[in-house]
């Protein structure tokens, strides 16, 4: 109280330039991101129609539309969810559940983990290759690319879902046990619907990073622009896509920013719908 | 002023414990003997030797950090949750040697229900926080399942408030009527031991009041141990009180024995100096 009487003006003065910094902060990065979202937007918007979304290529690119890319992608993101999903759950109950927080084995995982989540993506890419295509003899294919990334997301899924295991107050461990609760009745039915939000926090990050992907699918899945018909098929995700259009053809920017456009649009989606399921699955799960 | 008065006297305590086990033990429903409870390096139980009867409701009283959780966590083994706690001595729940490294814990846990401080109800619907434990332990029947929770319902008297909406979130319910869920949660299983950990301390009194007559209406189905800072409830309520104190960390025994017995003539100091304080 003292204090503040002694000098009225300091602390208004820095509460002011702390307000301006904030608004600075917030001004900035809101601009760049419309900036950026609106150049999308016009560049790409007359070019996208449902014939875009559905057609095949034709010209490298410069015509036609993106169907085969997308049908690329939504496989290679299935194959990635489908064996990171599992994995990622089953690994971070373990970690969380099963195992003593500090003990070497559990904390060297933990360490490893971090350490890969901050990997590029290009030794992953190049992991993938030399693994999944060569050594697993997967060659080329939709699978090596799902299975590259499914390396990519696990660390980011394992770790965020173990930390909301984590925050779950110990009283609920205390008190399912006290009922003569097993470990796998309290792990389904209580935890896992209670760490869902870190969880789909996680696959959203995952899934985000896993669709953007570029360079790790070059090597992995390669760049053929058929129609895939198999998992072992080649086939050009929508990132690496834009990323060849832009780079490596003349004339096929109108084209690249489409697919982009497309791109963020279904990021936008995924980011939504997986915050819906989670909601739902909570509420149905919890009540 | 109280803990000089532990330093003081603490030295002689051990002649005060022994002579006041309940002098008829044959009958002892939960017997501990020389029970000590560790964390990590650090002795948190000491030497406690205590016995409960049959059908009676015993109140462990004394001040914080003396041990009271550490005790009644021994029973129904959740000791066992807790990293580095290592517990010694003996401890029997009727001829169940409870110290056995081999003994079915979960099964144990079903024979002895718990009640936490702070009201606890899973974040499920009121009906699932009954018919979780019951589906474990085998009820599966929608029928039974029914009955029987609305029979502990009713017990608890939370029936009339919740009947109709039994789908909705336990965590909507009061303070009160959340920890009245939880009772009726550790009664759903039909135990024979209800362990209470100061069940009334976040409640209002009139809340505190519904829990304690209901307490008292359990008295010779279940052996209850009920921890609790409240010493005119344990006189109203208990049919046998231990006093536990804490020294250098570690808690111990002060005195066990008949209610009235303790309240009117405490034999040792400090269990004296605890009720006439808290009288005062
Ligand atoms: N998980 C734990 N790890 C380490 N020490 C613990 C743990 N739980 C309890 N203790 C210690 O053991 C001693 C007894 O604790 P306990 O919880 O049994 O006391 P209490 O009598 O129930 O206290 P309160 O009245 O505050 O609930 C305390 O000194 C406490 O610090
Ligand atoms: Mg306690």
């Amino acid at each position: 109280m003292v204090n503040k009487r002694s000098s009225p003006w300091l602390p208004l003065f820095q509460e002011r330039c702390v307000a301006l910094v904030v608004w600075l902060a917030v001004g900035l990065v809101t601009t760049l991101f419309l900036w950026l979202v609106s150049e999308i937007v016009l560049q790409g918007i007359g070019v996208v129609s449902w014939e875009f979304i559905l057609s095949a290529p034709q010209n490298a690119g410069r015509d036609g539309g993106i169907g085969p890319m997308l049908v690329a992608t939504a496989l290679i993101v299935g194959v990635c969810l489908g064996v990171s999903v599992p994995l990622g759950l089953g690994t971070a109950i373990v970690l969380a559940e099963y195992t003593n927080e500090n003990r070497r084995l559990s904390q060297w995982v933990r360490r490893s983990l971090d350490v890969l989540a901050g990997v590029p993506s290009i030794v992953f890419g190049l992991f993938g290759h030399a693994f999944f295509c060569l050594f697993l003899g997967l060659g080329f294919s939709l699978l090596s690319g799902g299975m590259t990334l499914a390396c990519m997301v696990l660390p980011l899924l394992i770790r965020s879902t173990e930390e909301s295991l984590r925050a779950i107050p110990r009283e609920y461990r205390l008190s399912a046990a006290a009922l003569g609760l097993s470990r796998w009745t309290t792990v389904t039915r209580l935890l896992i619907p209670l760490a869902l939000p870190g969880f789909a926090a996680g696959l959203i990050l995952g899934v985000g990073r896993a669709m953007a992907e570029t360079a790790a699918l070059l090597f992995t899945s390669g760049y053929v622009d058929r129609f895939p018909t198999s998992l072992l098929d080649s086939g050009r995700a929508l990132s690496v896509h834009i990323w060849d259009l832009a780079m490596n053809v003349p004339g096929g920017n109108s084209h690249a920013y489409a697919s982009a456009l497309v791109l963020v649009g279904l990021l936008f989606a995924i980011n939504l719908t997986s915050s819906f399921i989670a909601d739902q699955w909570k509420k149905h799960a919890l009540t | 002023m109280k803990v000089g008065l532990v330093q003081e006297e603490g030295r002689t305590w051990s002649s005060y414990t022994t002579s006041s086990l309940p002098s008829d033990t044959r009958d002892a429903h939960i017997c501990a003997a020389q029970l000590n409870v560790w964390y990590g390096d650090k002795l948190a139980l000491h030497d406690v030797t205590l016995a409960v009867d049959r059908g009676t409701i015993a109140a462990v009283v004394g001040p914080s950090g003396c041990g009271k959780t550490s005790f009644l966590m021994c029973i129904n083994r959740l000791t066992d949750m807790i990293p580095r706690c290592r517990v010694s001595g003996a401890l029997h729940l009727d001829h169940l040697n409870l110290m056995s490294p081999t003994i079915d814990v979960l099964a144990l846990r079903r024979r002895v229900g718990m009640v936490f401080q702070k009201p606890n109800p899973f974040p499920l619907s009121v009906w699932d926080n009954l018919a979780l434990p019951l589906k474990e332990h085998g009820v599966r029947k929608r029928d039974e399942l029914r009955q029987r929770i609305e029979t502990v319902l009713r017990e608890v008297g939370l029936w009339n408030d919740v009947k109709d909406r039994l789908g909705h979130s336990a965590l909507a319910l009061s303070g009160g009527q959340q920890q009245r869920v939880c009772l009726a949660r550790a009664l759903v299983l039909s135990p024979e031991v209800l362990l209470l950990d100061e069940p009334c301390s976040s409640l209002d009194p009139l809340s505190s009041g519904m829990i304690e007559d209901l307490i008292v209406s359990l008295r010779g189905r279940l052996t209850i141990v009920i921890v609790t800072h409240h010493l005119a409830q344990a006189r109203r309520i208990a049919d046998s009180v231990a006093v536990f104190w804490a020294q250098a960390g570690a808690g111990w025994l002060v005195e066990s024995g008949p209610t009235q017995q303790i309240f009117d003539s405490p034999q040792h100091p400090i269990t004296a100096a605890y009720i006439q304080g808290h009288r005062g």
